[in-house]
């Protein structure tokens, strides 16, 4: 009997160190059919579908294709055993047309002979409906072209078996829905296609089953047709959890930054905020939520000068002098020096902002190295502050000389946190404080922010934990695709209302409940 | 789909190590090195069938054996350690200068113009230019690179590549200039009779100098690299240039600050060579120190104090290598063979000491 699943994950473990991505995931996929994957930032379905593509090997469980257990071992096995991704990041080389692309790294015959391949892959393409310049360059295309040379390459190589990482990201809504079309013929002609987006109203419309993960967990799989976007959200996010953090009252409230109209572009030329305003306050946390890449980034970013910005003004109150300042167009170190602080915790924790190589005593020389008009570095300073963040933050390390890249996680998020708070700022910026952190650590760092904004610091936290910033923050600014979808009062707003503001963009403009 | 069963863990995998205690690193460095020595006198008896404890004792005499040939071991050892100490700051900063024997190169023909034409100085003020005139072609040499690299990010190891051949083809001029004698195609012992512009003895010691130079350079080049404000924007930025631009450093002055630094110390090789050894230039004045120097860099971790250990083995090869190609009539390649094989022994150790092997578990080696 032919089997009907394409593929069959039972009991999936994947472990990095201490942080359980995927625990005991089990997911089939039928041929013929089109399976969204949804879950928060963070809810490891990227990992998944890494192992499925032979990125990762799964610590635990077994993975079935076409009802054989198979072992993926490298990307190699998976194109062997009619698996393709598309990755956010395509994987084309620029210089080469679409054809050499596709054909790339292919074996067979040492003379290529280009114009049979060529037929074959327009007659791909006619059934299915793609449409595709093969001598076009690379360099030539659109993002959606490159896209479709990507998924053309994938089915030429004889995959069954789609997964789609977030395709819809970077289209506009025309080449969304040509790209849907083509998913369809597919699923049509038996393919099996898995599809992991945040868009809750493209799952609605493409997708026959969704599978939804949850903090590394399985959480659920319901038909398309017996699901609305309010449902879908509440699987998504889940229960409200009580975590019980603490949540002084703030105090002299005063608008310390303002945010006006602010536009900035990526490397790409598309705008990765779009008009945005807002206000950072004194004595309050300000929460920032967002689907991963909605601008979070870019704003805090723009804020401390490290991003371009095109349009818009960002006006800083100084409060002992009443003066307006702007930021715009001034150094990142002018504007540190005006006391607004940025501790940006990236995905490989050490990027920005710490030097891996250096100890803690070199890392915290990094805002204050300059002082003193000797030629040589004074690292006394620095060594006593090493030393009492070392010990007020219970930070582990062998010494304090010892590189940072050797500490685990927590620790070097300690560090970083640690000396922005040093500094005393006016304004703290933390970006995903808590990324990859046990529960005591996180913790502690929450402590830290309220005792600064009982100072009457101005904090924003970005966060991916809804229930984190529904119980640590007074506002809540919601970002969906980077414009400010919504701000809203973190003491009456519900989970299922910020998840829904994060997934789809107003039509009548942000909500303001401030 | 292939019919290839698919269900095996790979059978090693590597992965990477978090750090090992110093003295255990040190530890797998000397195993290396004794297994080197037994593998190449493995080779040395079946290849050539002589003991091989008598062949490494000719290679210590070749390169201690006299008085003379211990000062030539220590002389290209300083040299060495002096092209060394100007690519550190530059690999330190992952700026990938592979232009050191151009710059060696540039510096050592400014030194020769300095010895030839300004004959009449006073002896004193002959250095002083000399000096300054190696500096600043060695610096304007890695300027170039550091500029572009800086304005255009063009890829310095390329440029700095290219700078080299165009510095082999300006000496060659040169060396046609100052032909000496005519028809000789070389510039010969220049200043022979007066020795104006060559390094004075010290103590008797005729390359004593050449060794208090590249001593000052070598703990001026650890402190500033350790203690200084510029060196720990150095480290900064080879880190990482976005923490660099995160802390408000400027990258692009950074980078040709220290490039400036490089060349200017590769200069100073050059004088070395011209004025503290050869008291001749030629295309091969250089001598590819520039790129055994890289080695000597990155194996000592920028470290200057450990460079010197570095530049004295690999040159103490080199002078033993030599030294029983001639004793034993060996022609050249049995002797690079030995300093290959010790060399890949103390590279390879390197792997061993960042990375661990992981055998696939032995429950699924039966798996099918």
């Amino acid at each position: 009997m032919e089997p009907t699943n394409a593929i069959e994950l039972q009991n999936i473990t994947k472990k990095f160190g201490e942080v359980v991505a995927n625990n005991k995931i089990c997911l089939e996929v039928k041929k013929g059919e089109i399976l969204s994957l949804l879950g928060e930032n963070g809810s490891g379905k990227t990992t998944l579908m890494n192992m499925l593509s032979g990125i990762y090997y799964p610590d635990e469980g077994k993975i079935l294709v076409d009802g054989k257990e198979v072992a993926i071992r490298s990307p190699r096995d998976a194109y062997e055993l009619g698996i393709g991704m598309i990755h956010q990041h395509f994987k084309l080389v620029d210089i080469f047309t679409a054809a050499e692309n596709i054909v790339l790294g292919l074996s067979g015959s040492r003379v290529l002979n280009m114009k049979a391949i060529e037929d074959d892959i327009e007659k791909l393409a006619q059934k299915y409906g793609f449409e595709l310049d093969l001598n076009k360059k690379i360099y030539d295309m659109s993002v959606s072209e490159k896209q479709t040379v990507e998924i053309v390459k994938m089915i030429y190589r004889g995959a069954n078996i789609l997964i789609l990482d977030e395709p819809t990201a970077v289209l506009t809504p025309q080449e969304t829905s040509k790209l849907f079309d083509v998913l369809r013929n597919m699923r049509d002609d038996g393919k099996a296609i898995i599809i992991i987006t945040h868009k809750l109203n493209e799952v609605l419309t493409l997708s026959d089953r969704v599978a939804v993960l949850r903090k590394g967990e399985f959480a659920g799989e319901v038909d398309t047709k017996d699901a609305t976007e309010i449902s879908l959200t509440e699987m998504m996010v889940g229960k409200k959890v009580d975590l019980d953090i603490e949540r002084p009252e703030p105090h002299n409230v005063e608008t310390r930054i303002e945010v006006k109209n602010v536009t900035c572009l990526d490397k790409y030329g598309i705008k990765a905020l779009d008009d945005v305003s807002f206000d950072i306050r004194s004595g309050e946390i300000l929460g920032i939520a967002g689907i991963a890449g909605s601008g979070q980034k870019e704003i805090l970013e723009a804020v401390a000068g490290l991003q371009k910005v095109e349009s818009g003004c960002i006006i800083y109150h100084n409060s002992k002098t009443n003066e307006e300042e702007e930021l715009v167009g001034k150094s990142p170190l002018q504007i540190r020096n005006i006391g607004v602080a940025l501790s940006f915790v990236p995905e490989d924790r050490l990027g920005m902002g710490l030097v891996g190589s250096m100890g803690m005593t070199g890392n915290m020389m990094l805002r204050s190295y300059r002082e003193g008009g000797s030629f040589f570095t004074n690292t006394k300073e620095p060594e006593k502050l090493s030393e009492t963040i070392k010990e007020e933050l219970e930070v582990a390390t062998p010494s304090l000389s010892t590189p940072v890249r050797k500490l685990s996680g927590g620790n070097v998020q300690k560090v970083l946190v640690g000396r922005e708070i040093a500094a005393s700022p006016k304004v703290l910026m933390t970006a995903y404080a808590v990324r990859g952190l046990d529960i005591n650590t996180s913790y502690t760092i929450y402590h830290l922010l309220n005792k600064q904004k009982e100072k009457g610091v101005a904090v924003v936290y970005v966060g991916e934990d809804l229930d984190v910033l529904l119980e640590l923050s007074d506002r809540i600014l919601v970002l969906c695709s980077g414009k400010v979808n919504g701000i809203v009062d973190a003491r009456t707003a519900t989970k299922e209302q910020i998840g829904l503001l994060m997934t789809k963009l107003n039509e009548g403009g942000p909500l303001n409940e401030q | 789909m292939s019919n290839k069963v698919l269900n095996q863990e790979p059978l090693l995998r590597i992965t990477k190590r978090d750090g090992m205690p110093k003295l255990r690193a040190w530890g797998i460095r000397g195993i290396a090195v004794i297994l080197s020595l037994i593998v190449s006198a493995a080779v040395i008896f079946l290849i050539v069938k002589m003991n091989p404890l008598k062949v490494y004792a000719t290679m210590v005499s070749g390169a201690f054996g006299s008085s003379r040939k211990s000062w030539i071991t220590v002389r290209d050892t300083m040299m060495l350690l002096c092209v060394g100490i100007a690519l550190a700051p530059a690999f330190k900063m992952k700026f990938w200068n592979i232009g050191a024997e151009g710059q060696i190169l540039v510096g050592g023909v400014a030194t020769a113009a300095c010895m030839i034409y300004l004959q009449s100085l006073p002896t004193w003020l002959l250095f002083v230019v000399i000096i300054l005139a190696s500096i600043a072609a060695g610096a304007l040499w890695a300027l170039l690179p550091a500029l572009f690299k800086a304005k255009y990010n063009t890829n310095e190891t390329l440029f700095t590549l290219m700078m080299n051949y165009v510095a082999i083809q300006l000496t060659s001029y040169f060396v046609a200039l100052w032909e000496n004698p005519y028809g000789s195609n070389t510039v010969g012992i220049i200043n022979k009779a007066t020795n104006r512009g060559w390094f004075p003895s010290i103590f008797g010691k005729q390359y004593l100098l050449n060794v208090i130079i590249v001593a000052v350079l070598a703990v001026g080049m650890y402190i500033y690299l350790k203690k200084s404000k510029h060196g720990y924007e150095i480290t900064v930025v080879g880190d990482s240039e976005n923490t660099a631009r995160y802390a408000g450093i400027s990258v692009k002055k950074v980078i040709i600050r220290t490039m400036l630094i490089s060349g200017a110390i590769c200069g100073i090789s050059g004088f070395l060579a011209v004025s503290g050894a050869s008291h001749t230039i030629s295309a091969s004045t250089a001598g590819g120190r520039g790129f055994t120097a890289i080695i000597v860099a990155w194996l000592a971790k920028f470290n200057t104090i450990t460079m010197f250990v570095i530049s004295l083995l690999l040159v103490f090869l080199e002078k033993g290598a030599n030294a029983i190609a001639s004793m034993y009539h060996l022609n050249d390649y049995a002797s690079k063979m030995i300093t290959g094989i010790i060399l890949f022994f103390i590279l390879g150790s390197e792997f061993f000491i960042n990375y661990k092997l992981i055998v696939r578990a032995k429950e699924n080696k039966e798996g099918k």
